[in-house]
Protein backbone atom coordinates (compact mmCIF):
# COMPACT_ATOMS: atom_id res chain seq x y z
CA UNK A 1 0.00 0.00 0.00
CA UNK A 2 2.15 3.00 -0.99
CA UNK A 3 1.17 6.22 -0.95
CA UNK A 4 3.05 7.69 -3.64
CA UNK A 5 -0.24 8.89 -4.94
CA UNK A 6 -1.23 11.36 -2.24
CA UNK A 7 1.43 13.50 -1.17
CA UNK A 8 2.32 17.14 -0.49
CA UNK A 9 4.14 17.21 -4.52
CA UNK A 10 0.87 15.65 -5.94
CA UNK A 11 -1.48 18.09 -4.39
CA UNK A 12 0.89 20.64 -5.73
CA UNK A 13 1.30 19.07 -8.70
CA UNK A 14 -2.68 19.07 -9.17
CA UNK A 15 -3.35 22.51 -7.42
CA UNK A 16 -1.62 23.86 -10.33
CA UNK A 17 -3.05 21.81 -13.11
CA UNK A 18 -6.44 22.36 -11.90
CA UNK A 19 -6.78 18.68 -10.02
CA UNK A 20 -7.70 17.15 -13.89
CA UNK A 21 -5.30 14.62 -12.84
CA UNK A 22 -6.57 12.68 -10.28
CA UNK A 23 -7.63 8.81 -10.50
CA UNK A 24 -10.20 6.83 -9.48
CA UNK A 25 -9.66 5.46 -5.64
CA UNK A 26 -10.99 1.78 -7.16
CA UNK A 27 -11.70 0.43 -9.99
CA UNK A 28 -14.82 -0.42 -11.66
CA UNK A 29 -14.52 -3.42 -12.38
CA UNK A 30 -16.56 -5.72 -14.85
CA UNK A 31 -17.61 -8.87 -13.83
CA UNK A 32 -15.54 -12.14 -14.60
CA UNK A 33 -17.07 -15.69 -14.97
CA UNK A 34 -16.68 -17.20 -11.89
CA UNK A 35 -15.22 -16.38 -8.78
CA UNK A 36 -13.98 -18.20 -5.04
CA UNK A 37 -16.32 -15.97 -3.46
CA UNK A 38 -18.79 -13.42 -4.37
CA UNK A 39 -20.12 -11.27 -1.55
CA UNK A 40 -23.41 -9.45 -1.67
CA UNK A 41 -23.74 -6.04 -1.12
CA UNK A 42 -21.07 -3.61 -1.41
CA UNK A 43 -21.56 -1.80 2.19
CA UNK A 44 -19.31 -1.45 5.13
CA UNK A 45 -19.72 -5.14 6.45
CA UNK A 46 -19.30 -6.65 2.39
CA UNK A 47 -16.17 -4.35 1.76
CA UNK A 48 -14.44 -5.06 5.33
CA UNK A 49 -15.45 -8.74 4.02
CA UNK A 50 -13.95 -8.30 1.09
CA UNK A 51 -10.99 -7.14 2.62
CA UNK A 52 -9.85 -9.45 5.14
CA UNK A 53 -10.44 -12.03 3.04
CA UNK A 54 -7.95 -10.88 0.54
CA UNK A 55 -5.66 -9.20 3.29
CA UNK A 56 -5.68 -12.08 5.98
CA UNK A 57 -6.74 -15.09 4.72
CA UNK A 58 -4.69 -14.53 1.06
CA UNK A 59 -7.63 -15.41 -0.93
CA UNK A 60 -7.68 -14.28 -4.21
CA UNK A 61 -10.46 -14.16 -7.29
CA UNK A 62 -12.98 -12.37 -5.10
CA UNK A 63 -15.84 -10.34 -5.86
CA UNK A 64 -18.17 -7.80 -4.09
CA UNK A 65 -21.49 -6.99 -6.25
CA UNK A 66 -23.90 -4.39 -5.48
CA UNK A 67 -26.92 -3.43 -6.45
CA UNK A 68 -26.50 0.32 -6.43
CA UNK A 69 -23.08 2.13 -5.79
CA UNK A 70 -20.72 0.72 -2.72
CA UNK A 71 -21.51 2.85 0.54
CA UNK A 72 -25.29 4.35 -0.58
CA UNK A 73 -27.17 1.46 1.57
CA UNK A 74 -26.87 1.45 5.90
CA UNK A 75 -23.30 2.37 6.21
CA UNK A 76 -24.06 6.02 4.71
CA UNK A 77 -27.16 6.29 6.99
CA UNK A 78 -26.14 5.87 10.35
CA UNK A 79 -25.20 8.10 12.53
CA UNK A 80 -21.32 7.43 12.69
CA UNK A 81 -20.93 6.34 16.58
CA UNK A 82 -18.82 3.21 17.88
CA UNK A 83 -18.71 1.59 21.01
CA UNK A 84 -18.02 -1.63 22.51
CA UNK A 85 -20.61 -1.43 25.67
CA UNK A 86 -22.26 -4.38 26.17
CA UNK A 87 -23.63 -6.89 28.63
CA UNK A 88 -23.86 -10.12 27.74
CA UNK A 89 -20.95 -12.90 27.03
CA UNK A 90 -22.14 -13.29 23.57
CA UNK A 91 -21.81 -10.09 22.63
CA UNK A 92 -18.75 -8.06 24.42
CA UNK A 93 -15.79 -9.55 23.34
CA UNK A 94 -17.57 -9.43 19.16
CA UNK A 95 -17.80 -5.84 19.96
CA UNK A 96 -14.47 -5.58 21.99
CA UNK A 97 -12.40 -7.22 18.41
CA UNK A 98 -14.04 -4.35 16.57
CA UNK A 99 -13.62 -1.30 18.49
CA UNK A 100 -10.04 -2.76 18.84
CA UNK A 101 -10.45 -2.77 14.60
CA UNK A 102 -10.91 0.55 15.22
CA UNK A 103 -8.67 1.65 16.45
CA UNK A 104 -5.91 0.22 14.51
CA UNK A 105 -7.88 1.02 11.12
CA UNK A 106 -6.76 4.41 9.23
CA UNK A 107 -3.03 2.73 9.31
CA UNK A 108 -4.42 -0.74 8.35
CA UNK A 109 -6.13 0.48 5.12
CA UNK A 110 -4.33 3.70 4.72
CA UNK A 111 -7.19 5.75 4.66
CA UNK A 112 -8.03 8.92 6.94
CA UNK A 113 -11.63 7.77 8.03
CA UNK A 114 -11.65 10.05 11.42
CA UNK A 115 -11.77 7.76 14.36
CA UNK A 116 -12.73 9.71 16.73
CA UNK A 117 -12.45 8.33 20.37
CA UNK A 118 -14.65 11.05 21.82
CA UNK A 119 -16.16 8.83 24.74
CA UNK A 120 -19.74 7.60 25.06
CA UNK A 121 -21.67 8.23 27.68
CA UNK A 122 -24.72 7.12 28.67
CA UNK A 123 -27.01 8.74 31.24
CA UNK A 124 -28.70 7.20 34.02
CA UNK A 125 -31.80 9.22 35.92
CA UNK A 126 -32.95 6.70 38.78
CA UNK A 127 -31.25 4.39 41.24
CA UNK A 128 -32.77 1.13 39.24
CA UNK A 129 -30.77 2.72 36.05
CA UNK A 130 -27.94 3.32 37.87
CA UNK A 131 -27.49 -0.53 38.89
CA UNK A 132 -27.59 -1.55 35.55
CA UNK A 133 -25.04 0.71 34.65
CA UNK A 134 -23.01 -0.55 37.37
CA UNK A 135 -23.51 -4.26 35.95
CA UNK A 136 -23.00 -3.35 32.99
CA UNK A 137 -19.94 -1.41 33.46
CA UNK A 138 -18.98 -4.58 35.83
CA UNK A 139 -19.54 -6.77 32.86
CA UNK A 140 -17.26 -5.07 30.20
CA UNK A 141 -14.53 -4.54 32.71
CA UNK A 142 -14.05 -8.29 33.32
CA UNK A 143 -13.69 -8.28 29.48
CA UNK A 144 -11.23 -5.87 29.06
CA UNK A 145 -13.25 -3.15 28.07
CA UNK A 146 -12.68 0.25 29.93
CA UNK A 147 -15.54 1.94 31.56
CA UNK A 148 -16.30 4.17 34.14
CA UNK A 149 -19.28 5.42 36.15
CA UNK A 150 -19.47 9.23 36.74
CA UNK A 151 -21.46 10.76 39.41
CA UNK A 152 -23.42 13.75 38.66
CA UNK A 153 -20.30 16.20 39.51
CA UNK A 154 -18.58 14.75 36.57
CA UNK A 155 -21.22 14.64 34.02
CA UNK A 156 -22.21 18.30 35.09
CA UNK A 157 -18.57 19.32 34.61
CA UNK A 158 -18.31 17.63 30.84
CA UNK A 159 -21.85 18.79 29.66
CA UNK A 160 -23.00 21.71 32.01
CA UNK A 161 -25.51 22.63 29.98
CA UNK A 162 -27.86 19.31 30.26
CA UNK A 163 -31.07 19.69 32.31
CA UNK A 164 -30.06 18.07 35.35
CA UNK A 165 -32.77 18.95 37.44
CA UNK A 166 -35.39 18.23 35.49
CA UNK A 167 -38.65 17.13 37.30
CA UNK A 168 -39.34 13.69 35.62
CA UNK A 169 -35.44 13.06 35.00
CA UNK A 170 -33.18 14.20 36.87
CA UNK A 171 -29.71 13.17 35.72
CA UNK A 172 -27.87 11.27 38.57
CA UNK A 173 -24.81 10.39 36.50
CA UNK A 174 -23.67 8.00 33.66
CA UNK A 175 -21.39 5.03 32.33
CA UNK A 176 -18.43 6.37 30.30
CA UNK A 177 -16.94 4.71 27.37
CA UNK A 178 -13.88 6.85 26.69
CA UNK A 179 -12.61 4.67 23.67
CA UNK A 180 -16.04 5.18 21.91
CA UNK A 181 -16.30 7.92 19.82
CA UNK A 182 -17.35 8.23 16.08
CA UNK A 183 -16.09 7.21 13.07
CA UNK A 184 -16.40 9.05 9.14
CA UNK A 185 -18.93 6.41 8.03
CA UNK A 186 -18.43 7.04 4.32
CA UNK A 187 -14.69 7.08 4.55
CA UNK A 188 -14.77 3.32 6.00
CA UNK A 189 -16.70 2.32 3.04
CA UNK A 190 -14.38 3.89 0.59
CA UNK A 191 -11.40 3.17 2.70
CA UNK A 192 -12.14 -0.77 2.33
CA UNK A 193 -13.42 -0.58 -0.92
CA UNK A 194 -10.17 1.54 -2.00
CA UNK A 195 -7.84 -1.40 0.11
CA UNK A 196 -9.65 -4.27 -0.78
CA UNK A 197 -9.38 -3.01 -4.68
CA UNK A 198 -5.65 -3.04 -4.30
CA UNK A 199 -5.23 -6.51 -3.00
CA UNK A 200 -7.31 -7.58 -6.34
CA UNK A 201 -10.99 -7.50 -5.25
CA UNK A 202 -13.27 -6.98 -7.77
CA UNK A 203 -15.71 -4.35 -6.92
CA UNK A 204 -18.90 -4.77 -8.99
CA UNK A 205 -21.58 -1.81 -8.65
CA UNK A 206 -24.51 -1.33 -10.38
CA UNK A 207 -25.24 -5.32 -9.88
CA UNK A 208 -27.84 -6.57 -7.96
CA UNK A 209 -28.78 -10.34 -7.54
CA UNK A 210 -31.97 -11.50 -8.77
CA UNK A 211 -31.76 -15.34 -8.20
CA UNK A 212 -29.22 -17.95 -6.56
CA UNK A 213 -28.46 -21.06 -8.67
CA UNK A 214 -27.93 -24.10 -6.23
CA UNK A 215 -27.22 -27.71 -7.39
CA UNK A 216 -27.79 -30.34 -5.20
CA UNK A 217 -27.95 -28.41 -1.97
CA UNK A 218 -25.02 -26.70 -3.25
CA UNK A 219 -24.64 -22.72 -4.05
CA UNK A 220 -23.04 -22.30 -8.14
CA UNK A 221 -23.21 -18.68 -8.65
CA UNK A 222 -25.51 -15.56 -8.45
CA UNK A 223 -28.10 -14.22 -11.62
CA UNK A 224 -27.31 -10.66 -11.20
CA UNK A 225 -28.62 -7.50 -13.82
CA UNK A 226 -25.37 -7.90 -15.74
CA UNK A 227 -25.18 -11.63 -16.55
CA UNK A 228 -24.26 -14.74 -14.28
CA UNK A 229 -21.78 -14.56 -12.24
CA UNK A 230 -20.27 -18.14 -10.98
CA UNK A 231 -19.22 -18.46 -7.34
CA UNK A 232 -17.86 -21.56 -4.86
CA UNK A 233 -19.23 -19.65 -2.18
CA UNK A 234 -21.23 -16.69 -1.85
CA UNK A 235 -22.14 -14.55 1.39
CA UNK A 236 -24.53 -12.25 2.20
CA UNK A 237 -23.88 -8.59 3.67
CA UNK A 238 -26.97 -7.57 2.49
CA UNK A 239 -28.53 -6.30 5.93
CA UNK A 240 -32.23 -4.32 4.96
CA UNK A 241 -32.65 -6.54 2.27
CA UNK A 242 -31.40 -10.19 3.72
CA UNK A 243 -34.89 -11.61 3.85
CA UNK A 244 -35.26 -10.73 0.36
CA UNK A 245 -31.87 -12.21 -0.99
CA UNK A 246 -31.74 -15.27 1.55
CA UNK A 247 -35.17 -15.90 -0.09
CA UNK A 248 -34.11 -16.40 -3.18
CA UNK A 249 -32.35 -19.47 -2.04
CA UNK A 250 -35.40 -20.71 -0.31
CA UNK A 251 -34.50 -19.54 3.17
CA UNK A 252 -36.66 -17.82 5.67
CA UNK A 253 -34.83 -15.40 8.40
CA UNK A 254 -36.06 -14.98 11.63
CA UNK A 255 -35.61 -11.28 10.59
CA UNK A 256 -38.17 -8.32 9.98
CA UNK A 257 -37.41 -5.65 8.22
CA UNK A 258 -37.64 -1.89 9.95
CA UNK A 259 -37.11 1.50 9.50
CA UNK A 260 -34.78 3.97 11.40
CA UNK A 261 -35.01 7.78 11.02
CA UNK A 262 -31.81 9.88 12.26
CA UNK A 263 -31.52 13.57 12.33
CA UNK A 264 -29.15 16.21 11.51
CA UNK A 265 -29.30 20.06 12.65
CA UNK A 266 -27.61 22.87 11.40
CA UNK A 267 -24.08 23.88 11.99
CA UNK A 268 -23.56 25.14 15.30
CA UNK A 269 -19.92 26.15 17.19
CA UNK A 270 -18.22 23.47 19.05
CA UNK A 271 -20.42 22.22 22.41
CA UNK A 272 -20.79 18.63 22.60
CA UNK A 273 -17.47 17.12 22.72
CA UNK A 274 -18.50 13.32 23.67
CA UNK A 275 -21.49 10.81 22.65
CA UNK A 276 -24.29 11.38 24.71
CA UNK A 277 -27.41 9.18 25.66
CA UNK A 278 -30.83 10.20 27.31
CA UNK A 279 -31.46 7.26 29.77
CA UNK A 280 -35.39 8.18 29.86
CA UNK A 281 -36.39 8.28 26.56
CA UNK A 282 -34.90 7.00 23.30
CA UNK A 283 -32.45 9.83 22.32
CA UNK A 284 -28.69 10.09 21.35
CA UNK A 285 -26.43 12.79 19.94
CA UNK A 286 -23.48 13.72 19.58
CA UNK A 287 -21.48 16.63 17.45
CA UNK A 288 -20.12 16.02 13.35
CA UNK A 289 -16.63 18.00 12.98
CA UNK A 290 -19.19 20.60 10.39
CA UNK A 291 -20.49 21.64 13.39
CA UNK A 292 -24.12 19.69 13.07
CA UNK A 293 -26.14 18.02 15.73
CA UNK A 294 -26.22 14.30 14.47
CA UNK A 295 -29.31 12.23 16.84
CA UNK A 296 -31.71 9.72 16.56
CA UNK A 297 -33.91 7.15 18.46
CA UNK A 298 -36.07 4.74 18.58
CA UNK A 299 -37.06 2.80 15.14
CA UNK A 300 -40.42 3.61 13.74
CA UNK A 301 -41.62 0.06 14.81
CA UNK A 302 -43.15 -1.55 11.78
CA UNK A 303 -42.09 -3.56 8.54
CA UNK A 304 -40.82 -1.15 6.26
CA UNK A 305 -38.38 -0.85 3.37
CA UNK A 306 -38.78 2.26 2.90
CA UNK A 307 -35.82 4.06 3.84
CA UNK A 308 -38.04 6.44 4.71
CA UNK A 309 -40.27 7.48 8.39
CA UNK A 310 -42.77 9.14 9.80
CA UNK A 311 -43.58 11.80 11.76
CA UNK A 312 -45.20 10.58 15.19
CA UNK A 313 -40.87 8.94 15.77
CA UNK A 314 -39.93 12.65 14.98
CA UNK A 315 -41.63 13.99 17.14
CA UNK A 316 -40.84 11.58 19.74
CA UNK A 317 -37.18 11.90 19.26
CA UNK A 318 -37.15 15.99 19.06
CA UNK A 319 -38.93 15.46 22.49
CA UNK A 320 -36.64 13.36 23.92
CA UNK A 321 -33.37 15.91 22.99
CA UNK A 322 -35.15 19.04 24.54
CA UNK A 323 -36.11 17.20 27.70
CA UNK A 324 -32.51 16.43 27.52
CA UNK A 325 -30.90 19.85 26.66
CA UNK A 326 -33.38 22.30 26.28
CA UNK A 327 -30.97 24.88 24.60
CA UNK A 328 -31.62 23.20 21.27
CA UNK A 329 -34.98 24.32 21.10
CA UNK A 330 -34.15 27.56 18.78
CA UNK A 331 -31.67 25.02 16.68
CA UNK A 332 -32.84 24.21 12.82
CA UNK A 333 -32.96 20.64 11.61
CA UNK A 334 -30.97 20.47 8.23
CA UNK A 335 -31.69 16.84 6.98
CA UNK A 336 -33.79 13.79 8.46
CA UNK A 337 -33.12 10.35 6.56
CA UNK A 338 -34.19 6.39 7.01
CA UNK A 339 -32.53 3.30 6.90
CA UNK A 340 -33.56 -0.15 6.80
CA UNK A 341 -32.55 -1.91 9.42
CA UNK A 342 -32.67 -5.93 9.73
CA UNK A 343 -33.93 -6.63 13.42
CA UNK A 344 -33.74 -9.88 14.30
CA UNK A 345 -35.59 -11.55 16.85
CA UNK A 346 -33.56 -11.32 19.56
CA UNK A 347 -31.19 -8.20 18.60
CA UNK A 348 -28.50 -9.63 18.13
CA UNK A 349 -26.75 -10.72 14.52
CA UNK A 350 -26.25 -13.84 12.68
CA UNK A 351 -23.03 -14.66 11.46
CA UNK A 352 -23.27 -17.99 10.24
CA UNK A 353 -23.40 -21.28 7.31
CA UNK A 354 -26.75 -21.58 6.10
CA UNK A 355 -28.46 -24.96 4.96
CA UNK A 356 -27.67 -24.44 1.53
CA UNK A 357 -23.94 -25.40 0.80
CA UNK A 358 -21.38 -22.27 0.28
CA UNK A 359 -24.36 -20.40 1.22
CA UNK A 360 -23.05 -17.91 3.97
CA UNK A 361 -25.09 -15.56 5.94
CA UNK A 362 -24.21 -12.08 7.69
CA UNK A 363 -27.43 -10.38 8.79
CA UNK A 364 -29.41 -9.50 11.62
CA UNK A 365 -27.80 -6.12 12.81
CA UNK A 366 -30.19 -4.44 14.08
CA UNK A 367 -29.73 -0.46 14.72
CA UNK A 368 -25.88 -1.30 15.36
CA UNK A 369 -24.39 -2.03 12.01
CA UNK A 370 -22.05 0.50 11.63
CA UNK A 371 -20.28 -0.06 15.22
CA UNK A 372 -19.59 -3.66 14.28
CA UNK A 373 -18.52 -3.37 10.97
CA UNK A 374 -14.98 -4.03 11.17
CA UNK A 375 -15.32 -7.22 13.44
CA UNK A 376 -18.10 -8.28 10.98
CA UNK A 377 -16.16 -8.12 8.37
CA UNK A 378 -13.23 -9.88 10.09
CA UNK A 379 -15.58 -12.42 11.66
CA UNK A 380 -17.25 -13.44 7.98
CA UNK A 381 -13.99 -13.42 6.01
CA UNK A 382 -13.13 -16.11 8.43
CA UNK A 383 -15.92 -18.35 8.64
CA UNK A 384 -15.63 -18.08 4.65
CA UNK A 385 -12.02 -19.07 4.66
CA UNK A 386 -11.91 -21.26 7.43
CA UNK A 387 -15.82 -22.68 7.27
CA UNK A 388 -15.48 -22.29 11.06
CA UNK A 389 -16.74 -19.26 13.18
CA UNK A 390 -13.87 -16.89 14.52
CA UNK A 391 -13.71 -17.00 18.20
CA UNK A 392 -15.75 -13.83 18.75
CA UNK A 393 -18.55 -15.40 16.92
CA UNK A 394 -19.51 -18.39 18.03
CA UNK A 395 -22.36 -17.08 19.47
CA UNK A 396 -23.92 -15.36 16.42
CA UNK A 397 -25.12 -18.93 15.55
CA UNK A 398 -28.40 -19.10 12.82
CA UNK A 399 -29.78 -22.01 15.03
CA UNK A 400 -29.66 -20.27 18.25
CA UNK A 401 -33.50 -19.16 17.91
CA UNK A 402 -34.34 -23.15 18.11
CA UNK A 403 -32.11 -23.85 20.67
CA UNK A 404 -32.92 -21.17 23.11
CA UNK A 405 -29.62 -19.65 23.08
CA UNK A 406 -30.71 -15.82 22.15
CA UNK A 407 -28.65 -13.70 22.77
CA UNK A 408 -31.37 -10.58 24.41
CA UNK A 409 -29.15 -7.92 25.58
CA UNK A 410 -32.68 -6.06 26.13
CA UNK A 411 -34.85 -9.35 27.35
CA UNK A 412 -37.68 -8.39 25.44
CA UNK A 413 -38.57 -11.54 23.62
CA UNK A 414 -39.12 -12.76 20.14
CA UNK A 415 -40.60 -9.23 18.81
CA UNK A 416 -38.40 -7.25 16.82
CA UNK A 417 -39.83 -3.66 16.73
CA UNK A 418 -39.14 -3.59 20.35
CA UNK A 419 -35.04 -4.48 20.49
CA UNK B 1 -49.18 7.04 7.31
CA UNK B 2 -52.41 7.27 8.95
CA UNK B 3 -54.69 4.26 9.60
CA UNK B 4 -58.15 4.61 9.29
CA UNK B 5 -59.56 2.57 12.05
CA UNK B 6 -63.35 1.01 11.24
CA UNK B 7 -64.46 2.10 14.92
CA UNK B 8 -63.18 5.41 15.39
CA UNK B 9 -62.18 7.30 11.33
CA UNK B 10 -58.67 8.43 10.13
CA UNK B 11 -56.38 8.64 13.15
CA UNK B 12 -52.63 9.09 13.31
CA UNK B 13 -49.89 6.64 13.98
CA UNK B 14 -49.24 7.62 17.41
CA UNK B 15 -52.39 6.10 18.34
CA UNK B 16 -51.50 2.84 17.57
CA UNK B 17 -48.87 -0.06 18.61
CA UNK B 18 -47.68 -2.78 16.29
CA UNK B 19 -48.02 -6.49 16.43
CA UNK B 20 -46.42 -8.33 13.59
CA UNK B 21 -46.92 -10.11 10.52
CA UNK B 22 -50.79 -11.25 10.67
CA UNK B 23 -50.52 -14.22 8.29
CA UNK B 24 -48.62 -16.59 10.92
CA UNK B 25 -50.43 -19.15 12.50
CA UNK B 26 -49.87 -21.18 15.93
CA UNK B 27 -49.24 -25.04 15.08
CA UNK B 28 -51.65 -27.18 16.80
CA UNK B 29 -50.45 -29.10 19.72
CA UNK B 30 -48.42 -32.15 18.26
CA UNK B 31 -47.02 -30.73 15.83
CA UNK B 32 -43.31 -31.09 15.38
CA UNK B 33 -40.93 -28.40 16.89
CA UNK B 34 -39.99 -27.16 13.70
CA UNK B 35 -43.02 -25.87 12.73
CA UNK B 36 -42.99 -23.76 16.54
CA UNK B 37 -39.54 -22.60 15.98
CA UNK B 38 -40.72 -21.02 12.47
CA UNK B 39 -44.08 -19.64 14.21
CA UNK B 40 -42.07 -18.35 17.00
CA UNK B 41 -38.98 -16.84 15.14
CA UNK B 42 -39.41 -16.80 11.01
CA UNK B 43 -41.07 -14.42 9.22
CA UNK B 44 -41.47 -13.95 5.30
CA UNK B 45 -40.75 -10.62 5.72
CA UNK B 46 -42.17 -9.46 2.30
CA UNK B 47 -40.78 -6.25 0.42
CA UNK B 48 -44.52 -4.92 -0.73
CA UNK B 49 -47.86 -6.25 0.48
CA UNK B 50 -48.20 -7.13 3.93
CA UNK B 51 -50.76 -7.95 6.08
CA UNK B 52 -50.12 -6.83 9.60
CA UNK B 53 -51.46 -6.98 13.13
CA UNK B 54 -52.29 -3.64 15.11
CA UNK B 55 -53.31 -2.28 18.03
CA UNK B 56 -55.25 0.75 18.11
CA UNK B 57 -54.07 1.56 22.16
CA UNK B 58 -55.04 4.80 22.45
CA UNK B 59 -58.67 4.78 20.37
CA UNK B 60 -61.02 1.91 20.59
CA UNK B 61 -58.45 -0.58 21.81
CA UNK B 62 -59.36 -2.71 19.32
CA UNK B 63 -57.26 -5.49 17.55
CA UNK B 64 -57.06 -4.32 13.09
CA UNK B 65 -55.33 -6.21 10.64
CA UNK B 66 -54.14 -4.14 8.12
CA UNK B 67 -52.56 -4.12 4.56
CA UNK B 68 -50.69 -2.61 3.69
CA UNK B 69 -47.09 -2.24 0.92
CA UNK B 70 -43.83 -1.88 3.23
CA UNK B 71 -41.90 -0.19 0.31
CA UNK B 72 -44.62 2.91 -0.57
CA UNK B 73 -46.47 2.75 3.24
CA UNK B 74 -49.84 3.08 1.12
CA UNK B 75 -52.55 1.34 3.28
CA UNK B 76 -54.68 -1.15 1.35
CA UNK B 77 -56.91 -2.06 4.05
CA UNK B 78 -58.11 -1.57 8.11
CA UNK B 79 -60.30 -4.18 9.07
CA UNK B 80 -60.93 -5.25 12.93
CA UNK B 81 -59.60 -8.46 13.40
CA UNK B 82 -61.84 -11.88 13.28
CA UNK B 83 -61.73 -15.04 14.47
CA UNK B 84 -60.15 -16.41 11.44
CA UNK B 85 -57.39 -13.93 11.85
CA UNK B 86 -56.75 -14.88 15.39
CA UNK B 87 -53.07 -16.39 15.02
Amino acid sequence: MSGERYSFFSLLRETLRGHTGWKPAWRKAAPQKAYDIVIVGGGGHGLATAYYLARRYGLTKIAVVEKGWIGGGNVGRNTTIVRSNYLLPGNVPFYEQSMKLWEGLEQDINYNAMVSQRGVLNLFHNDAQRNAYIRRGNAMRLNGVDAELLNREAVRAKLPFLDFDNARFPIQGGLLQRRGGTVRHDAVAWGYARAADRLGVDIIENCEVQGIRVHDGHVTGLETTRGFIGARKIGLACAGNSSRVAAMAGLRLPIESHVLQAFVSEGLKPFIDCVATFGAGHFYVSQSDKGGLVFGGDIDGYNSYAQRGNLPVVEDVLEGGMALMPRIGRVRLLRQWGGIMDMSMDGSPIIDRTSVGGLYLNAGWCYGGFKATPASGLCFAHLLARDEPHAVATAYRLDRFGKGAVIDEKGMGAQPNLH
Amino acid sequence: MRLTCPHCGPRGLEEFSYRGDATVRRPSLEAPEEDWIAYVYLRDNPCGAHKELWYHGSGCRAWLVVERNTLTHAVHSVNAVSVEDAP
